[in-house]
């Protein structure tokens, strides 16, 4: 996956590299700004069964700053953010790749660098019982949930960074 | 075989005639016999598809969803356009302005339109409001939805937002809308049972071609639609696997 470009981010961003799940590595850059969600929207997006994105909304481009063209065949893992431990991405993973639907609340990485958080849900897409992708649908979140989410990520990354 | 036409019940009593004009100009142009059959509730018609009683539906995207992956339904039509997205409003009396300014604890006042309740409680969800905190009170049409808010019995109210639109100025002069989804993809489907599975072509050109047939234009009208288009199957099973990342578990 493409390094995140100096050029492309808002002002005050600092620099990091984060090891992707299949061991790659990423530039990234990141802003203390939050993004609103936008109300009575849906971002949705389809991946191929290795995650690499397929389809993705109106409001998935205007949402991670990225043109459609940027998003279709890149990893969904474009939007990571460092501030989710591993562990929730293999949870999904793990649940999505067995057949059932996996909900939970995520930070999203933008192209500027600022983040914008989310409840998603992803399901796979089975057709005549085999998976053939993963559809993910994120919403507005309840701020208190992300507040106890983040919370939570706070302590798992700890967990994270000793282990 | 005799062609058995229903639509979801959420359709308000003034847009049935519609349909009833709908299915005498089916049968005219395809030379089937039809019946155009109505239920009142979501239950009766559940119970009429379980008993196998009707081969062409035009149905919400909830209902789609179990009759093409439970039942076997084939996808036929979708709307050229039109979506289906929701209002939330309360009433211009409410102090809230938005939808983080309702609180846990309120009526909701909603019809049994199952697509409509579930879009509007996830819009609910930033309020920290779901089922086990609030109180769902069903109403039998979209105006009484509003009529509910207006005496205050509600705080929240869930619209189609086509029939929120269609409610009068004098009524909606008294609602403020706290949002609306932008949505985009979930929208009512013409189904047809496995049954009656050999009209499938003859339906779809029908369908497909209506804005030209005799009398299309004005049937169109009637029932509000700027026409249908053909959708492919995974299209279908999209909308229904964006409406199972939606539902509860």
């Amino acid at each position: 996956m493409n390094d995140m470009q100096p050029n492309d981010v808002a002002p005050n961003c600092t620099e990091q590299r984060i090891r992707l799940y299949d061991g790659s590595e990423r530039r990234i850059f990141l802003c203390d700004e939050e993004v609103p969600y936008p109300d009575g929207k849906l971002i949705v997006s389809s991946t191929d069964t290795e995650g690499v994105i397929t389809h993705c909304n109106d409001s998935f481009v205007d949402m991670s700053g990225y043109s459609e063209a940027e998003l279709i065949g890149q990893p969904h893992s474009i939007l990571r953010h460092p501030d989710i431990p591993k562990a929730a991405f293999a949870d999904m993973w793990n649940t999505v790749q067995g057949g059932e639907k996996w909900a939970g609340y995520i930070k999203n990485l933008r192209k500027d660098g600022r983040y914008y958080w989310v409840y998603a849900t992803v399901v796979p897409n089975k057709r005549a019982g085999v998976i053939k992708g993963f559809t993910s649908v994120r919403r507005k979140p309840s701020r208190d949930r992300v507040n106890e989410a983040q919370a939570l990520y706070v302590e798992m990354k700890k967990a994270e960074v000793n282990s | 075989m005799k062609l058995k036409l229903t639509v979801s019940p959420d359709f308000p009593p003034e847009k049935l005639a519609g349909w009833h004009i709908f299915n005498t100009w089916l049968q005219r142009q395809t030379g089937l016999a039809s019946h155009f059959d109505v239920y009142e509730s979501y239950e009766e018609l559940h119970s009429a598809i379980d008993a196998e009683t009707v081969d062409l539906i035009y149905a919400n995207a909830y209902d789609s969803a179990n009759l093409v992956r439970d039942k076997g339904f084939i996808p036929l039509a979708r709307p050229a356009q039109q979506a289906d997205e929701v209002v939330i409003a309360t009433s211009i009396e409410n102090s809230a302005e938005k939808i983080e300014d309702l609180t846990p604890g309120i009526n909701i006042a909603t019809t049994a339109d199952p697509d409509v309740r579930t879009i509007g409680m996830i819009m609910l969800e930033p309020a920290n409001i779901d089922s086990a905190n609030s109180q769902l009170q069903s109403y039998g049409s979209y105006p009484l939805v509003a009529k509910s808010l207006m005496k205050k019995d509600s705080q929240a109210g869930f619209f189609l937002a086509d029939a929120y639109d269609r409610l009068s100025k004098l009524i909606q002069s008294q609602l403020r809308p706290l949002v609306r989804s932008h949505i985009q993809l979930i929208s009512h489907s013409f189904l047809l049972s496995p049954r009656a599975i050999a009209h499938k072509d003859t339906l779809q050109e029908l369908l497909e071609n209506m804005a030209e047939k005799e009398n299309g234009p004005r049937v169109l009208d009637d029932l509000d639609s700027k026409g249908w288009r053909i959708p492919d199957q995974e299209e279908v099973e999209f909308m229904i696997d964006l409406m199972s990342t939606l539902v509860s578990d």
